[in-house]
C-alpha cells in the first residue's frame, strides 16, 4: 500500500495569468482509493487532465509508477479516465464502446469479448450490451464509462466528478458500488469531486486542493478530526473556531487563553506544530454539550465555555443551537435528541457549553484572513 | 374569444399563404408542363398538345448531353474536393489554436458575401494573369472556391455541437490522432459531410455567373440553357430539368424515412426497462 503509484513534482499549470494549478507536491499510493476535494474552480479538473495527458504542465513532472510520463501524450500512458459528460460514443454500441481500448491494443477478438463481457457485468450491464449511449439513463451511461475504462486495466484510474450529474439517490447508491468495485479491482482510483461526504465515503486518502493548492492531505477521519487549516476545518463538515493564544505547555495539554479570557486546554502535540502562540482553536458542534448554568460549577477536566443560547433550531435528529458567548464568539452546537437532559434549554437561557480538550484542534492563524 | 376581426385575419393569412405557394411554384409547374409540350418550331412557350417524345429521347439536341454530363462531373468533382478542404479547415478552426485562426475564421466566409459577378470577374482577371488555359480545370477551382464557404459553415457547426471529450476519450483508450480522427470523428461528422455535399453539388450544379467567365470552350448545363435560350430553349431541358427536380423530391424522401425511422428505433428503446430501471 505504501508504493507510490502516481507522483506530482512541483506540478504548475497557468492559463496566461491565471494560476490553476500551484506547484503540487502529491504521492498518490498504489492500490487505494484516493480523493481530490476542493471548491469549483480550485484546479481539480486541470490537475486531473495534466495526469491523463490533456493538458501540457506549465513546470513540474509527473510520475506514473516510478516513471516519468510528463511528455508522453495520452494514448502511450497507462492510466484511464472517466469523464464527467461520460464521453461515451454515440455512434457505438456498449460493448462497442467498451471494446475499444482493447482494439487500440490489438487484444484478439476471442479475449476481448470476453473481457468486455467480464467488464459490463462487473457493472451489471450484460443484457444492455448491443444499445446505444442514447437509448440509456444517466446512471447506466455512468456505468459504461466506468466498464470502458476499467477493461483496460490501467495502473489508475481517472475520475471527474463522475456521479456530478446524477440525482442524490442515484449517486448515493453509485458512490458505495464505485468503492466496491475499486476494492475488486484494485487499481487506484484518483477521484475528483467537491462534494466532501462523497470523499469521505469512498476515499482511503483525501487531498484537500484550494486555490491551486494542496491544503492538507489525510485519512476522512484525519481530516475531520484534526483539520489543520480553518478552509479544511469548515469545508469538511461545521467548526466552531475562536482566537486563542498559548500561555503554557507542558505535559498532555497546552493551556491557552481564548475568547476573552477563558482558559482552555488543548492536546500539546497539536498546539506544537503552530508556528507562533497566536493560533485558532477549534471545535466540532456535534462534541459539545450544553447544561443549564453560570459557571459557578465549572471544573478542571473539561473545556467550557460561558454564554447564552440565542437561537435553537430542532431538526429531527438533533437540535442545533447558537451560543454567544462571553467573549463575543458565535458557537454552533448540535445537541443529539436521544436523551432528554437537554430538553428545557430554549433562547435566552444561559448555559455553559463544554467538550472533551481531546476534541480541540488547532488550525494556523492567518488562514482566518486568507482567501 | 374569437372575435369577427380574428376570423378575417385568419382567412386573410389564408389566402396570403396559397397566393405564396403558388407563386413559388407556377414557374416549376410550367417547366414541368412544357417538357410534355408538342411544340412545332424552335420555340416552347405557347401549348400545342400533349407528347412524350421530348421525354423519349431526352438528350436529342445537339451538346446537351455534353453539357449535362460536364456539369454532374463538375459538380461531383467540386464536391469531393471543396469536403475534403473544408472539413481540414473546419477542423483547424474548431479543434485548434493557431495565429490567424479568427481571420481564417471570417475570411472563409467572404467568397459567400460577395457578388458572383465579381467573384467571376476576379476569378478571370487572375487566370488570364496567370496563363491559365480556361476550361474544366479552372472552372473546378472556381467552383470549389465558391462553395467551400458553405461546406466550413456546416462542418462547423457539427463539429462546435460535438463533445470534445468524446475525442479525448478516444485518445485516453489509446486512439493516435489519426485513429481517433477515423474511429470517432468522421463518423460523427458523417450528417454534416452529407448536407455539406448535398449543399456544394447543389450549388455547383447550377452556377452560371461564376462559370460564365471561368468556361473557355467547357459548356455546363446552365450555360448550354443559357446559350440556347437565344434560338429558342428546346423542351428537351425542360425534360432534364423535372428529372433533376424529381431526383431532389425523391432524395428528400429517402432522407425523410431515415429520419422517421431513427425517430421510431429511439423512442421504442427508451422505454423503460423495468429490470434495470436505473
Ligand atoms: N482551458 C482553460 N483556459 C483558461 N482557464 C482555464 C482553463 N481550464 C481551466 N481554467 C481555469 O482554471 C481554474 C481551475 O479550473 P478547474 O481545474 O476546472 O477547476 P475545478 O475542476 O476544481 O472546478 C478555473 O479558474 C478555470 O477557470
Ligand atoms: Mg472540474
Amino acid at each position: 500500500m505504501s508504493e507510490t503509484d502516481v507522483a506530482l513534482r512541483g506540478l504548475t499549470k497557468r492559463f496566461g495569468d491565471m494560476v490553476a494549478v500551484d506547484n503540487i507536491d502529491l504521492d498518490i499510493p498504489r492500490g487505494g482509493f484516493f480523493a481530490l476535494l476542493g471548491p469549483s474552480g480550485c484546479g481539480k479538473t486541470t490537475t486531473l487532465r495534466m495526469i491523463g495527458g490533456f493538458e501540457e504542465p506549465t513546470a513540474g513532472t509527473i510520475e506514473l509508477a516510478g516513471k516519468e510520463i510528463t511528455q508522453q501524450p495520452p494514448h502511450k500512458r497507462d492510466v484511464n479516465t472517466v469523464f464527467q459528460s461520460y464521453a461515451l460514443f454515440p455512434h457505438m454500441t456498449v460493448a462497442e464502446n467498451v471494446a475499444f481500448g482493447l482494439e487500440r491494443k490489438r487484444v484478439d477478438k476471442a479475449e476481448r469479448k470476453q473481457r468486455v463481457a467480464e467488464a459490463l457485468d462487473l457493472v451489471e450491464l450484460g443484457p444492455l450490451a448491443s444499445r446505444r449511449p442514447a437509448q440509456m439513463s444517466g446512471g447506466q451511461q455512468q456505468r459504461v464509462a466506468l466498464a470502458r475504462a476499467l477493461v483496460n486495466r490501467p495502473r489508475a484510474l481517472l475520475l471527474d466528478e463522475p456521479l456530478g450529474a446524477l440525482d442524490l439517490r442515484l449517486r448515493k447508491q453509485l458512490q458505495l458500488e464505485l468503492s466496491q468495485i475499486q476494492r475488486d479491482v484494485g487499481i487506484t482510483f484518483i477521484h475528483v469531486t467537491h462534494d466532501q461526504e462523497e470523499a469521505m465515503t469512498m476515499a482511503d486518502t483525501i487531498a484537500v486542493m484550494r486555490d491551486g493548492r494542496i491544503d492538507q492531505l489525510g485519512t476522512a477521519t484525519e481530516l475531520y478530526e484534526h483539520p489543520r487549516t480553518a478552509f479544511v476545518a469548515n469545508f469538511l463538515g461545521n467548526s466552531n473556531l475562536v482566537d486563542a493564544e498559548v500561555i503554557s505547555s507542558s505535559g498532555r495539554y497546552a493551556e491557552v487563553d481564548a475568547d476573552g479570557g477563558a482558559r482552555l486546554k488543548v492536546p500539546a502535540n497539536a498546539v506544537a506544530a503552530a508556528q507562533s502562540p497566536q493560533i485558532r482553536i477549534g471545535v466540532r458542534p456535534e462534541k459539545m454539550t450544553l447544561e443549564a448554568g453560570n459557571g459557578q460549577q465549572l471544573d478542571g477536566d473539561s473545556n467550557a465555555l460561558l454564554g447564552r443560547i440565542v437561537d435553537a433550531a430542532y431538526i429531527g435528529l438533533a437540535t442545533q443551537y447558537v451560543v454567544h458567548t462571553e467573549g463575543g464568539a458565535d458557537l454552533q452546537i448540535f445537541v443529539q435528541n436521544s436523551s432528554s437532559r437537554t430538553s428545557g434549554l430554549d433562547e435566552g437561557d444561559r448555559v455553559v457549553a463544554r467538550w472533551d480538550p481531546e476534541h480541540t484542534f488547532v488550525v494556523e492563524r492567518e488562514e482566518q484572513h486568507a482567501g | 374569444m374569437r372575435t369577427p376581426l380574428d376570423r378575417l385575419r385568419d382567412s386573410l393569412l389564408g389566402v396570403w399563404s396559397v397566393g405564396a405557394v403558388v407563386f413559388l411554384f407556377v414557374p416549376i409547374f410550367v417547366i414541368v408542363l412544357f417538357s410534355f409540350n408538342d411544340n412545332q418550331g424552335r420555340f416552347n412557350f405557347t401549348w400545342q398538345g400533349f407528347t412524350l417524345r421530348h421525354w423519349a429521347d431526352p438528350f436529342g439536341v445537339e451538346g446537351l448531353q455534353q453539357a449535362f454530363v460536364t456539369s454532374i462531373g463538375l459538380a461531383a468533382l467540386t464536391t469531393v474536393i471543396a469536403v475534403i478542404l473544408g472539413v481540414c479547415v473546419a477542423l483547424a478552426l474548431v479543434r485548434h489554436r493557431w495565429r490567424g485562426r479568427g481571420a481564417t475564421g471570417g475570411l472563409v466566409f467572404l467568397p459567400l458575401a460577395t457578388p458572383e459577378v465579381v467573384l467571376g470577374a476576379a476569378l478571370l482577371g487572375w487566370f488570364l494573369t496567370l496563363g491559365f488555359i480556361r476550361g474544366f480545370v479552372t472552372l473546378v477551382i472556381a467552383h470549389v472556391m465558391f462553395t467551400l464557404g458553405y461546406v466550413v459553415i456546416t462542418i462547423r457547426a457539427r463539429l462546435e455541437g460535438m463533445d470534445v471529450h468524446i475525442e479525448e476519450a478516444a485518445m485516453d483508450l489509446g486512439a493516435n490522432q489519426l485513429t481517433t480522427l477515423r474511429k470517432i470523428t468522421l463518423p460523427l461528422l458523417a450528417p454534416g459531410i452529407a448536407a455539406a455535399s448535398l449543399l456544394s453539388f447543389a450549388i455547383s450544379i447550377d452556377d452560371f455567373v461564376v462559370s460564365n467567365f471561368n468556361a473557355g470552350q467547357t459548356v455546363t448545363f446552365p450555360l448550354f440553357v443559357y446559350g440556347a435560350s437565344r434560338q429558342g430553349v428546346p423542351p428537351q431541358v425542360n425534360v432534364i430539368a423535372t428529372a433533376m427536380l424529381l431526383f431532389v423530391i425523391l432524395l428528400m424522401f429517402v432522407n425523410l424515412g431515415f429520419q422517421r425511422r431513427a425517430a421510431r428505433r429511439q423512442n421504442r428503446e427508451l422505454e423503460p426497462t423495468p429490470a434495470l430501471g436505473l
